[in-house]
């Protein structure tokens, strides 16, 4: 079996990201992961980033990353 | 556990002086409702997830009890492949996770979080509360029963998920038990099943169809369909539950419950459409359709909740 990748760039949507990580928003800010997978935010839209909160989903196709 | 229900017909009535007397070799008539066969049902099977006080536990597995739940399980599944229209057609370089989120897009159901997000008041939300207390508090039990019987790579995303759903090894972020401190918070019963009597026929149908998925090792398909749906029908709603709640003023602790899904759920959305269904598919390619099954039958169940609760309310 191949090895799992860490990190899974979901089209459309997230950036999954696997295991315990320190991720800056783009603030600088730093956030600890706290799942065992994350959802990192692509679309720029989110009200929680630097994590997804499926905002990429009612913004324009063209939009989305 | 649990406290037997109240019986809605002769066969829930029959069955639970059956489970008390410990004498189920007996006559168990026809449903004298749905709603009398659906709680039947939602009896037998939650011997299988935290039994009741007044019930032995070995009656999980009596025989004269595993036929009568296999006649209502038939039925159950009967009725869900009858409503189901089928599998969309998709073209293989669309891939299935993209055909699966366009299905979602274009489910129109009605959405009790809208509701609860603007006009919602006090008492309704208490019912919402109290109907989703059914399976919010033994949150991911249902799907749990299907891990072991999944391809490896599959099983591994689903554990990963559950793992989430569990609290990541600290029972206190359970999501299960943050439900159940919102449900005290608001002054109401979090002992589970504790509001089974108020159910509706379309909420024991919802909770039922999880168990009949998770519970049978050949609808491993469905069960992890059903819980891509959900996972991926619940963020932006639950972003509207949280502010609905704000709006009328309800404990932070039931906010929280919500809050916590909005991010895990962007997360278990993807996990369960790309990392457990899709590899489920490309390793038992039989069990893709079941896979859509379980996904179509979950927006259609919740959709008839809504509808039941809206009309009720004056609001559909």
């Amino acid at each position: 079996m191949s090895e799992t990748p860490d990190v899974v760039l979901c089209p459309g949507g997230p950036m999954l990201l696997r295991g315990d990580h320190l991720v800056a928003d783009d603030q600088g800010v730093e956030h600890r992961t706290t799942r065992p997978i994350s959802a990192v935010c692509r679309c720029g839209k989110s009200a929680t980033k630097p994590w997804c909160d499926g905002t990429h989903k009612v913004i324009p196709e063209k939009l989305r990353p | 556990m649990a406290t037997l229900p109240k019986p809605r017909g002769p066969l829930s009535e029959v069955l639970l002086s059956a489970l008390v007397s410990g004498r189920t070799d007996v006559a168990y008539p026809d449903q004298g409702s749905a709603e009398d066969g659906a709680l039947s049902l939602w009896i037998l099977y939650e011997l299988s997830y935290r039994g009741y006080h007044e019930v032995d536990d070995r009656l999980e597995f009596d025989p004269e009890l595993v036929r009568l739940r296999r006649r209502l399980e038939d039925d159950l599944e009967q009725r869900l492949r009858q409503r189901w229209p089928g599998r969309p057609a998709y073209e293989a370089e669309q891939g299935f996770a993209a055909a699966f989120f366009a299905m979602i897009e274009a489910d129109d159901g009605p959405s009790l979080a809208r509701f609860v997000q603007r006009d919602a008041t006090h008492d309704q939300v208490v019912e919402l509360l109290q109907h989703r207390s059914l399976y919010h508090l033994k949150e991911s039990d249902p799907v749990a029963l299907t891990l072991p019987r999944l391809a490896a790579a599959p099983r591994a995303a689903l554990a990963e998920l559950q793992y989430d759903e569990y609290g990541g090894g600290r029972p206190e972020r359970l999501h299960a038990h943050l439900f159940a401190e919102g449900m005290a918070a608001m002054g109401l019963d979090a002992t589970e099943g504790g509001y089974v009597d108020e159910a509706p026929l379309e909420v024991l149908e919802q909770n039922n169809a999880m168990s009949l998925f998770g519970l049978n090792r050949r609808l491993r398909g469905a069960s992890v369909g059903h819980l891509a749906a959900f996972e991926a029908t619940s963020s932006l709603p639950c972003r509207k539950m949280a502010q609905g709640l704000e709006r009328l003023g309800l404990p932070a602790e039931i906010r929280a419950y919500y809050e916590e899904h909005v991010e895990a759920d962007a997360v278990h959305e993807q996990l369960a459409v790309r990392l457990i269904c899709e590899p489920l598919i490309a390793a038992e390619p039989d069990t893709e359709d079941d896979v859509w099954l379980g996904a179509w039958s979950c927006l259609d169940l919740e959709a008839r909740i809504a509808h039941r609760l809206l009309e009720q309310w004056g609001a559909a």
